[in-house]
């Protein structure tokens, strides 16, 4: 896995650049995380020391903070990211069955990716869509009164 | 001729980009508006001419020719449809009637005046003006919000911050999201105004990031301001405030305002014990005034029509409008702001026409996921803090969400207790274990095991009692309200299935 292999100085820069560019912030930790998941996919296991240190706190405070937000990643997502909403709003129009038949299709289970690396597929709680149910957002697109198919069409499945 | 089409998320949701391309397709400029709120009509697409604008509901490309040349029918003027006739638009009274990112649009529709009144009033006559108001937290507490101005006006301190709360993590609610991306210099002016009432001269608006556009909306709106001498130097008078904009990373505690502040300042978003109160330590241990974003853009309509104005509507201390977002198996779902006081069945069934389906409504879960669900015989319960309470339930956020009646009231009781489970924060026992508890204890149910009942009450109390925030003290809500009204569905499933 690429989060294993030593990290290229190139990168290390980058994770350096995301420090500075957020240095005069208060409370900087979540917009750099942010930003190291916006340019990298994730946030990899090489940037926790640099951060840790930069911000003068511990890596396991680091790993705390990493591993609490639902949003941060340690691996990187398929290529296509399914986010299908498991709220009620949803639920009240059929969005578990929905969430279920994408799933089966993909034989995914909630978080899985498909072997071939191309589709992740997450659950939401709430995209705001609530008088458009169901709904669910593909790279970030969302859709309301979505369907299965439609969701698969989209990711090419 | 002016086009408009939504860039709201839900009409975006709905194939409003598609439309806009077409229009534009065809040699036209289009203004992206917000949502009017109808989002059964969505993409609804208004064109202005000869002082006129004429809406087309679910519009689709194809029918863009059409309406440029007169041949697809308009539902006329969105003023004269039912849903929209029918409510008083204060907070809401810009989104969708303007171009969100125009100044010049703003101040035409009476953007800014509220500030300038508060400018003359000064830091007392604006935290006295706002307590006339009677405006409560539109997050969910409905805390009175000119008190907590109060409290951070009188803090000594050598910074004190305004923190705008979108985190807006509530399922059913969306109020939020469309007043950012339908009317977000509204937010900014009432942000301002708080600055001068309290004495900040720093703002902070977390936006959770399942919005991306409200993100780009809000901060394309900051740069405009800033640029405009509306944050800086406010309107070049003697007050500095300036608004940065920081994003959520997909935990629903967060919400709750200590989370958040814990979020803000770069820890796990984990709840603190209160007191200290954050008026008094908040972000960075400063006083912090946090309010919604309904709370904040609602400020400016305050200032621009005068605090008597506002607390003319509503019903008891439930002073004002609230935008009622209805949503789930509804015919007509969107945001209905009203004055408090309407039935629940009255917003259900005549305002937004009963389910999608056709079918009977069976319930409605009113508040988000922590709300409790009404069943029909308490659909006479009046829209309000109060009312609602006594009902054994609440408002929060005003989101209602409708179910037809093939809704499993036990499956949804399960799902609070999952969601608790899932969305816990860790620090209290009561809703890191309860939650996890409650879900086995209901799957024991469904097995058949009718004595888990009343280890369910139980487990309801301790949680209710014994959590540190709303969410596992609230969570009991929604499990108990669907067990109160629908025991049927907690028992006798082992003899169905035998």
């Amino acid at each position: 896995m690429t989060t294993k292999a030593a990290p290229r100085a190139a990168d290390l820069e980058g994770i350096s650049a995301i420090i500075a560019d957020h240095s005069d912030l208060e409370g900087p930790l979540l917009p750099i995380l942010h930003a190291v998941q916006a340019s990298f996919g994730h946030v990899p296991a090489f940037a926790h020391a640099p951060i840790a240190e930069a911000l003068n706190i511990t890596r396991a405070e680091l790993h705390g903070v990493v591993s609490f937000y639902h949003d941060f990643r340690d691996k990187p997502a398929g290529v296509h990211v399914v986010r299908i909403c498991r709220a009620e709003a949803c639920q009240a129009m059929g969005g578990a069955a929905m969430s279920e038949a994408v799933l089966a299709q993909l034989g995914l289970d909630w978080h899985g990716t498909t072997r071939d690396g191309r589709i992740t597929v997450e659950p939401v709680y709430c995209l705001g869509l609530c008088a458009c149910a169901p709904a669910a957002m593909v790279d970030g697109k969302a859709k309301g009164r979505a369907t299965a198919d439609a969701i698969l069409l989209e990711v090419g499945a | 001729m002016k086009i408009y089409v939504p860039r709201d998320a839900a009409a975006r949701a709905l194939g409003a980009d598609a439309v806009a391309e077409a229009f534009s397709a065809m040699g036209h400029n289009v203004i992206r508006n917000g949502s009017r709120g109808m989002v059964w009509l969505e993409p609804l697409v208004e064109i202005a001419e000869n002082g006129r604008r004429r809406a087309y509901g679910n519009v689709t490309p194809g029918d863009v020719a059409g309406i440029l040349s007169g041949a697809v029918q308009s539902l006329g003027s969105v003023e004269d449809i039912p849903f929209f006739a029918n409510q008083t638009r204060l907070t809401f009274a810009r989104c969708g009637v303007i171009d969100p990112l125009s100044l010049s649009d703003y101040e035409a529709h009476g953007g800014l005046v509220g500030l300038r009144r508060a400018l003359d009033l000064g830091a007392d006559g604006i935290v006295a003006e706002v307590k006339e108001s009677g405006l409560r937290g539109r997050g969910g507490a409905g805390f009175p919000t000119g008190l907590k101005w109060e409290t951070v006006a009188r803090a000594t301190a050598d910074r004190k911050y305004i923190v705008c709360n979108a985190d807006e993590g509530d399922s059913g609610t969306f109020a939020d999201r469309m007043i950012m991306e339908g009317d977000p210099f509204s937010v900014i002016e009432g942000m301002v105004i708080a600055g001068l009432g309290v004495g900040a001269s720093k703002g902070l608006i977390y936006i959770r990031s399942e919005y991306p556009d409200a993100i780009e909306a809000m901060n394309a709106a900051v740069k405009i301001a800033r640029k405009n001498n509306i944050l800086g130097r406010v309107l070049d008078a003697s007050h500095e405030f300036d608004i940065e904009i920081r994003v959520g990373a997909g935990a629903y505690v967060c919400g709750e305002e200590t989370a958040l502040l814990n979020s803000l300042e770069g820890k796990r978003g984990v709840v603190r014990a209160k007191p200290p109160l954050p008026a008094l330590e908040g972000f960075m241990g400063r006083p912090t005034v946090v309010n919604n974003v309904i709370s904040l853009a609602t400020i400016p309509v305050i200032f621009e029509k005068g605090a008597a104005h506002y607390a003319g509507f509503g019903l008891g201390r439930s002073k004002g409008t609230m935008p009622i977002q209805i949503g789930g198996n509804v015919a007509r779902g969107g945001l209905f702001e009203t004055a408090f006081g309407m039935p629940l069945g009255s917003l259900i069934h005549d305002i937004a026409g009963g389910t999608a389906t056709g079918r009977p409504v069976k319930a409605v879960q009113v508040g988000g996921p922590l709300g409790a669900y009404f069943a029909p015989e308490k659909f006479d319960t009046p829209f309000a803090y109060e009312e609602f309470d006594g009902q054994g339930g609440l408002i929060g956020h005003a989101g209602i969400v409708v179910f037809d009646d093939s809704a499993d009231m036990r499956a949804m009781a399960r799902f609070a207790m999952e969601f608790c489970a899932v969305e816990s924060c860790g620090k209290c026992t009561p809703c890191r274990i309860g939650a996890v508890r409650g879900v086995e204890t209901i799957d024991r149910i469904a097995a058949g095991d009718a004595s888990a009942v009343p280890l369910l009450v139980d487990l309801c109390e301790t949680m209710k009692h014994g959590s540190l925030c709303a969410l596992g003290g609230f969570t009991p809500y929604p499990v108990m309200s669907a067990l109160e009204q629908f025991p049927e569905e907690f028992a006798a499933r082992r003899e169905a299935a035998e």
